[in-house]
């Protein structure tokens, strides 16, 4: 059990990291923090990536006569792309936050959603 | 003139339809429109009278549109009874524009140019109903035919018309979307065909429990067929103005919905497997109750046009039960039935309307005294109604006698006492009228406020016409019933 | 050149977006997007032309062959949908101009353009792409697009649904992220042909079992399945009209087209079909969609809401035609889809032809409608005729179609509901029917009909509408083909 919980430790960290985030995404009210919720999750999706292009003993994907095990680069490149995405997201996301508080003044779930009832 | 049968099957179907840029072009200046209407009605009756010579020259009439889904055509082929409601529809039109141009003139009627167009359009979807070649061709236009009189149902515009028109479409989707469309697929897997065979299309040895489930889910399917739980929609639709409520609410869509069930049962079923399914005895019990008891509301209504529109119901329930009856007899007095009943009530529409328009008058109880103001409209009226009860000399009393006969071919005597006891309740709501009209004075207080007389002319003269078809149909009943001995029942 | 198809599919309005932005003036941004939408369409046609004759292609992006490089695969399944994307893109685009002046503030119409065009370039990338970590890509392009082309409406109540979106979107994508990372884990692969070879030797793991899980359910929160729906009513009724008749007729069917990729191709029919009783489920919530969304269509007072509804009621069609697990019922879903694109198209048209003219899509301003704007108000009744599904018209054929396929399998009450629930759409159409046709329209204002340039695209569709319904050889054709390849795949 203990061995399961320290070999899939990059595991539980995700895991964590990934229920804190969503957490935080359903259950607070402001709209920015829900944001940064998002990004956590996402974050945690991005470490699951990563650590699983680990190799162990592996060196850095760089080409050199002295090395023959590397780590996985392609997980690490996809994950560029999905950090560039994450960005946008966020970017568009506080746009919106910064459009909806110009609109409603206040940048509260709970405010908006009673402004839309009447 | 030579003209190949696919293109005169066609333009059977299209010349309706043609009509309407022409009556939609003319919407301003009335002569022309309704011109547009008696030259398409005239052109329409005598492509049938030329399909009909053919027919009796023994030529294979058939045509095919498209062919929508694999093996699923839109396709035509002219068999008897189909040719018969053709004729009935196309003539019928004919004389329900003469009427109904004095009615709408006579009325004031708003929006007749849309009138007349969606008109146009019912009556091609039933030639298209009338010369299918298969249940989906016959669909198809039996749904049309739903959709395109929902405008004339609804055409005063008022709550009441818009209620009507509610529950009008809510039945007739409804019934054909939840149990004709799911009835038509089932015997479409089972088969493999929808063409109209004589005979029937099912296997030997099909389960008699889904055969009677299809032929229960076809019997209320058929909404149009007004058979009782579903036919509160025939009321509701008397909304409608006269004209529409004459043709298409006696003649042509409810017509159109017992010719489905017809059709159904004799080529789609075969009658051998409908008599002996153990389900069309309680059809038979259905049809006698919905004959009976829509008699005896029609006696309870003191306006005339749901009088009439249960009384409909009443006689529609012989044309169900002829067929389910599933006798050659049975059949037979079905489909002499459709053509009589055609003539009589649509008579019988025309006087209510008429005298609407004459006298202003819409319930049974005030019509006392006035067949002397309008005595030819009460003595069509009266004819109309002897054929309707089966009285000579009127067409009526053929297609109720071999109606009996089916009876007692299938051994459903007590059949015979139904439609005896029917025929006593027809005489006492039918010539109820005519007797108050002919027989009481007029209430002294309005004696003099309506000098008025009879309808327009041409209302007039259209019900004096058909009024007397019911007569020429009593003694002409005999090479019309030897056409349909044509109709192939194995 | 034609060998490029593929990618010129794709690449074509991913570059004619910044291009857009450089135009600057709204006219000629509308115009470049038109263009540039009609030659993508001309490109799937090309496409569509090409598989139907010589079977599935196969695109290696810059010559790097699969599994290493990135592989743009076309066969008969998503030719047939690019053509649906970027055809109905091409013809609502073709009626927007007007109806974007009135609704989207002058200053934001070109990044409306781009805005569009980069959303086309991120549902045609979704549809043409072999490689599953380029699906999610692309799908981000088109949802970061989507929140904005929504944000644009002029309610500020489009702000928070484009806002609810976002994070719904969000956590939907990363979904399926986090099921493609899995899957990679497992096989070392991101192509998907490659991956449908791996995964069956893997296919009892649990990570396999997760990855399919994470990526159901991402696709599902895209598609707006019941109970995942919740999203789609507010982002559908307060986007700017164009854009909802676009969305309504694209972004919700590459969704499906997702489900149908990964459930049928990726991981084959047979992992699909197994232990958990996936199929049932989807028939089951595919059928609480039709009736729940259905009813509450007919409760809206505004009827843009209420169509936006009904999408979600489809979309209960369509996943039951998928649980159904046959070809039978894999072709019903993939003729609505097409159906279902071009009902939609032509009702969310005509609800932004009355959006231009009288401001508002609410049931109260629709009075006398047939008076004012009589070809509008047809085609609204021709849309909706299609929708209830009656006969002639493209909605009869799913229905036919969906039908047969529940009776084959011998779900009876299956086929029933199905039927009772098209009766709801008679209802929810019905009542706009009765308003549009026998009220009297309000004396105060004068309104007219709405401009040629909006009524022709939108008489297009109408016209499709009609013409699908009667010609059907080519969706019923193409759909059989598509279906029969999707569950030979894995054998």
């Amino acid at each position: 059990m203990t061995d399961m919980l320290l070999t899939h430790y990059n595991y539980w960290v995700v895991m964590v990291l990934m229920m804190i985030g969503f957490y935080i995404v359903i259950a607070q009210g402001n709209l920015v923090k829900k944001l940064v919720g998002l990004n956590i999750f996402q974050t945690s999706v991005f470490i699951l990536y990563i650590s699983a292009g680990k190799v162990s003993g592996g060196s850095a994907p760089i080409l050199d006569d002295a090395i023959s095990v590397y780590s996985n680069p392609l997980p690490h490149v996809l994950i560029l792309t999905a950090i560039v995405v994450g960005i946008a997201t966020t970017a568009l996301g506080l746009a919106l936050i910064i459009r909806l508080r110009e609109a409603y003044g206040s940048a509260e779930e709970k405010d908006i959603q009673e402004q839309n009832q009447c | 003139m030579t003209m190949t049968t696919e293109l005169l099957i066609s333009l059977t179907i299209l010349t309706p339809v043609l009509a309407v840029p022409g009556i939609l072009l003319f919407g301003n200046k009335q002569n022309l429109r309704e011109a547009v209407s008696l030259i398409a009605a005239a052109v329409l009756t005598w492509l049938s009278l030329n399909l009909f010579q053919q027919l009796q020259a023994g030529t294979v009439l058939a045509a095919q549109w498209w062919e929508l889904l694999p093996g699923l055509t839109i396709a035509f082929h002219i068999e008897p009874l189909g040719m018969m409601f053709a004729l009935i529809a196309s003539s019928l039109w004919f004389v329900t524009v003469v009427y109904a141009i004095g009615y709408m003139r006579g009325h004031n009627e708003q929006n007749q140019t849309r009138f007349y167009a969606y008109f146009a359009v019912a009556i091609a979807a039933v030639m298209g109903v009338a010369l299918a070649e298969n249940l989906f061709t016959l669909f198809v236009f039996y749904e049309v035919l739903s959709l395109c009189t929902y405008p004339l149902v609804t055409h005063a515009g008022t709550d009441k018309a818009k209620h009507g028109g509610r529950v009008y479409l809510g039945i007739l989707l409804s019934t054909s979307i939840a149990f004709f469309l799911p009835a038509m697929i089932i015997t479409w897997m089972q088969s493999g065909t929808l063409s109209f065979t004589p005979g029937g299309v099912f296997a030997d040895g099909t389960s008699v429990v889904l055969l009677s489930v299809l032929l229960l889910l076809f019997a209320f399917g058929v909404g149009k067929a007004a058979l009782m739980p579903f036919h509160r929609w025939l009321p509701s639709a008397m909304v409608a103005p006269t004209p529409v409520s004459a043709l298409l609410h006696a003649v042509a869509v409810v017509k159109a919905g017992v010719f489905t069930v017809l059709k159904v049962v004799v080529f789609i079923f075969g009658i051998d497997a409908v008599q002996s399914l153990p389900v069309t005895q309680w059809l038979i019990y259905l049809a006698c109750a919905s004959i009976l008891l829509a008699s005896l509301v029609a006696m309870r209504q003191d306006n005339i046009k749901a009088r009439l529109a249960y009384s409909t119901i009443s006689q529609l329930g012989y044309i169900t039960l002829g067929a389910f009856l599933a006798s050659a007899n049975g059949v037979l007095g079905s489909a002499l039935h459709i053509a009589m009943h055609a003539a009589g009530k649509i008579t019988l529409f025309f006087c209510a309307g008429a005298i609407y328009v004459a006298a202003h008058k819409t319930l049974v109880s005030e019509l006392d005294g006035l067949g002397r103001k309008m005595p030819y409209t009460f003595a069509a009226f009266t004819i109309a109604a002897l054929s309707i009860i089966g009285l000579p000399p009127t067409g009526g009393t053929w297609s109720k006698w071999t109606l009996m006969l089916g009876a007692v071919d299938s051994d459903q005597l007590f059949v015979l006492a139904v439609l005896a006891l029917s025929s006593l309740l027809n005489i006492v709501y039918l010539l109820e009228l005519p007797a108050r009209a002919f027989l009481r004075s007029a209430p002294a207080s309005e004696s003099d406020h309506h000098h008025g007389g009879e309808a327009p002319w041409p209302s007039l003269l259209a019900l004096c016409v058909t009024a007397l078809s019911c007569i020429v149909l009593f003694f002409t009943a005999g090479p019309i019933m030897q056409f349909l001995q044509g109709i192939s029942l194995t | 050149m034609l060998s490029h198809l593929p990618i010129l599919q794709v690449i074509l309005p991913l570059l004619a977006a910044p291009s857009c932005l450089i135009l600057g003036r709204p006219a000629l941004a509308w115009g470049f997007s038109f263009a540039t939408s009609a030659a993508a369409m001309l490109i799937s046609m090309l496409l569509l032309q090409q598989v139907w004759l010589e079977g599935p292609i196969s695109y290696f992006l810059g010559g790097w062959e699969a599994p290493w490089g990135i592989e743009y695969r076309i066969d008969l399944l998503n030719a047939f949908l690019l053509l649906i994307v970027s055809s109905l893109s091409t013809v609502v685009l073709a009626g927007t101009r007007q109806s974007v002046a009135a609704e989207v503030e002058a200053n934001r119409q070109t990044l409306f353009y781009v805005s569009w065009l980069l959303c086309l370039a991120g549902l045609l990338g979704i549809l043409a792409t072999g490689d599953a970590f380029n699906v999610f890509v692309f799908l981000e392009v088109s949802s970061l697009s989507t929140y904005t082309l929504i944000s644009l409406g002029r309610d500020r109540k489009a702000l928070w649904a484009s806002y609810q979106y976002l994070i719904v979107g969000t956590i939907g994508a990363t979904f399926i992220l986090i099921g493609i990372g899995l899957m990679y884990m497992m096989t070392g692969t991101l192509n998907m042909q490659d991956l449908a070879q791996r995964l069956p030797v893997v296919a009892d793991t649990r990570t396999v079992f997760a990855a399919y899980a994470f990526v159901i359910v991402g696709v599902c929160l895209k598609l707006a399945l019941f109970p995942l729906h919740l999203w789609l009513p507010n982002a559908y009724a307060y986007a700017p009209s164009a854009v909802t008749a676009f969305l309504a007729a694209t972004a919700t069917k590459v969704a499906v087209y997702l489900l149908i990729r990964f459930s049928f191709t990726v991981f084959g029919a047979d992992f699909s079909a197994m232990d958990i009783p996936l199929h049932q489920l989807f028939i089951a919530l595919g059928l609480i969609a039709v009736f729940s969304a259905s009813l509450v269509a007919i409760l809206q007072i505004d009827i843009k809401r209420a169509i936006a509804y009904s999408s979600v009621a489809q979309i209960g069609y369509m996943i039951i035609g998928l649980g159904l697990g046959t070809a039978a019922g894999l072709q019903a879903t993939l003729l609505h889809l097409f159906n279902h694109a071009l009902m939609k198209g032509a009702l969310f048209m005509s609800l932004a032809a009355v959006a231009l003219r009288m401001g508002s899509t609410r049931l109260d301003d629709l009075a006398g409608l047939s008076q004012r704007m009589p070809l509008t108000a047809m085609a609204f009744v021709l849309g909706g005729l299609s929708l209830i599904g009656v006969p002639l018209t493209v909605g009869f054929i799913s229905k036919w179609y969906l039908v047969i396929a529940t009776l084959e399998m011998g779900m009876w009450p299956v086929a029933a509901l199905i039927l009772v629930g098209s009766l709801l759409a008679v209802m929810y159409i019905w009542r706009v029917v009765e308003v549009m046709y026998f009220r009297d329209p309000p004396a105060s204002t004068q309104v007219s009909e709405a401009p040629v340039s909006v009524l022709l695209p939108l008489w297009l569709l109408v016209i499709a509408n009609i013409y699908f319904g009667i010609d059907t050889a080519l969706p019923v054709s193409v759909t059989a083909d598509a279906a029969q390849a999707l569950l030979g795949w894995g054998k």
